[in-house]
């Protein structure tokens, strides 16, 4: 295989690794606010993917108009699954919070088959489909309107995170919950809103996947899986380390595929994640110091 | 709004009881604190200093007795609202927001009062703090993590005075730092007890504590043993014995 070849390899790797990244993005945020890893975070994906067909296919709505309404549902399910699964618990366990994201995560999934059954859709890409090469690779459009996206969620969190007072209390809360609510934060608001921000960041990475991805009810569970590891190598609670991670399994991965055979794609995440966790037990990017302090 | 009079109890504690898991560490404490006092708790370690200020923030929910702020119970409010009324903790250790800038603590120690409308106050207030702690104004852009153990005491009453409290909650304050450090830290609760800001100060060192304060209350394993105006408990043999002995000099000698 030639070095064209190769570039090919790795302009599919970024994409989907793009896709992990902004998975796990999700699960350090969640992850930051309430120490919990939110196992039914690839549903969120799965499920923002499989609005946004449901709006574009059968209720036949324009894509710019699908996409913030299917960003919102996603959203709000989210809101809706803190608000009823995690907030009313009075003092839970890490252990039993993780136990009721993985009991969500399969209802999200049974949920999804009994509303979409279990056949495989897909989304009509964003613009023409016509390769665009470069340096003697092509990539499709629908990767630079990816790649286009990530920057575009990645910008307007670190603004969040960064310049506003609300980005601050939920990194106030990441460092010292307890500080936190002593300065006057409502702890409780913020790990709403964490819930509702990672939901939304999955349904943008389900939705601007399914092009080229193809979307079924069980689709959550893998890009859950190589987020998690994302999250995991880049450090948990790290996010810039997360995208990182995500965009290095993404090419690990299409250069096994392509090379060696795409029968192990899906252990190379798994297994890139133990060789490093075995010599960097805290992540890629994770202070050793931190990973001390950590539950996980 | 209840109406505030010279005299009338502005923090009141009833028979509070508090546990950690099954272990009783608040014994039927009651206490008060009258508008414009310093008051302080002295004891050994364990006695239930920190517990029962994290009772009176919302930290920690007590089993039962009551908690009244200017005649509204505290006893059901989430921390938060705690501070909305007025109520400022300085939590053991500081507990500062590590990873966020200074300026940022100070801003975060706002973030009830922030609007667009009182952006110019709360810049104010942070220059306030900054006439205070000098020091802190050259470190504004520095992780509070990076600071050193006396400006991040520093830091963290500063933050504490951003919700401009009427009651300020202080656990002990001088823990840790230089006497040159502690004595400047002292300084400044004078300061502020002059400005109108009332205190409820946790001390190690009691002979420090009582000097500054009006009035102290001597704990032990949970209970309320002694209690007196600060000349008094100085004065008190018990007093001496377990906690002005000799080798208990304060920093002001
Ligand atoms: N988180 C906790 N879990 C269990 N027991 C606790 C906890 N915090 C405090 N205690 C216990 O409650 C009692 C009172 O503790 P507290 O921290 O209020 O003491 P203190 O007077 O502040 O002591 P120090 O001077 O050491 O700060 C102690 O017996 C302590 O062991
Ligand atoms: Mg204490």
């Amino acid at each position: 295989m030639g070095g064209s070849g190769i570039l090919q390899l790795i302009f599919s790797g970024i994409t989907i690794g793009s896709i992990y990244g902004l998975v796990a993005v999700g699960f350090d945020i969640i992850y930051n606010c309430t120490g919990i890893i939110n196992f039914a975070q690839g549903e969120f994906v799965m499920l923002g993917g499989m609005i946004m067909i449901s709006l574009v296919g059968a209720a036949d709505l324009p894509m710019w108009i699908s996409f913030p309404i299917a960003v919102f549902a996603v959203t709000l399910i989210g809101a809706l699954f803190e608000r009823l699964c995690i907030h009313p618990l009075k003092k839970p366990s890490i252990l039993t919070l993780i136990i009721i994201t993985i009991a969500a995560s399969i209802l999200f999934k049974g949920g999804a088959m009994f509303a979409w059954g279990k056949q495989t859709f897909s989304l009509p890409h964003f613009s023409s489909e016509r390769p665009i090469s470069i340096f003697g690779a092509t990539i499709l459009p629908q990767t630079v309107w990816i790649l286009g996206f990530i920057a575009v969620v990645v910008l307007l969190l670190a603004f969040f995170f960064k310049a506003t007072m609300v980005g601050k209390a939920m990194r106030a809360c990441a460092a010292n919950r307890s500080a936190a609510s002593l300065v006057g934060v409502n702890v409780k608001e913020i790990v709403l809103l964490s819930f509702a921000l990672s939901a939304a960041i999955g349904a943008v990475a389900g939705i601007i996947i399914a092009p080229i991805a193809l979307m079924d009810y069980e689709r959550g569970m893998i890009l859950g899986l190589k987020g998690f590891s994302a999250a995991v190598l880049g450090g948990l609670g790290n996010p810039v380390g997360a995208v990182v991670a995500g965009f290095l399994i993404g090419i690990v991965e299409a250069l096994c595929a392509g090379l060696l055979s795409s029968h192990y794609k899906d252990a190379v995440a798994l297994i890139v994640l133990l060789a490093v966790l075995f010599i960097r037990p805290s992540g890629l990017f994770g202070s050793l110091e931190a990973s001390r302090l950590k539950k996980f | 709004m209840p109406i505030l009079v010279k005299g009338l109890k502005m923090l009141q504690m009833r028979n509070v009881n508090a546990y950690y898991g099954r272990v009783q560490a608040l014994k039927g404490i009651s206490l008060h604190v009258l508008p414009g006092e310093i008051v302080c708790l002295i004891g050994a370690n364990g006695a239930g200093k920190t517990t029962i200020l994290r009772s009176i923030s919302g930290l920690l929910d007590v089993l039962d007795g009551e908690i009244r702020f200017n005649g509204t119970r505290l006893t059901d409010l989430a921390p938060d609202q705690i501070v909305r009324l007025g109520i400022s903790h300085v939590p053991e250790g500081r507990q500062l927001f590590g990873p966020l800038t200074v300026i940022d603590n100070l801003r975060l120690g706002a973030y009830q009062r922030y609007r667009r409308s009182n952006r110019s106050q709360i810049q104010k207030d942070i220059e306030y703090v900054f006439q205070l702690f000098p020091l802190l104004e050259a470190r504004a852009s520095n992780l509070a993590g990076t600071l050193s153990g006396g400006e991040q005491q520093m830091l963290a009453i500063g933050r504490a005075l951003m919700s401009r409290p009427k009651l300020l909650l202080l656990d002990e304050p001088s823990m840790g730092l230089a006497p040159m450090v502690a004595r400047e830290i002292f300084e400044v609760i004078k300061d502020l007890r002059e400005g109108g800001t009332t205190i409820l100060l946790v001390e190690q060192n009691a002979r420090m504590a009582l000097s500054l304060a009006d009035r102290g209350y001597v704990l032990e394993t949970g209970k309320i043993i002694i209690e007196g105006p600060s000349a008094e408990l100085l004065e008190n043999r018990e007093v001496k014995r377990a906690y002005l002995g000799k080798g208990r000099k304060g920093f002001f000698e």
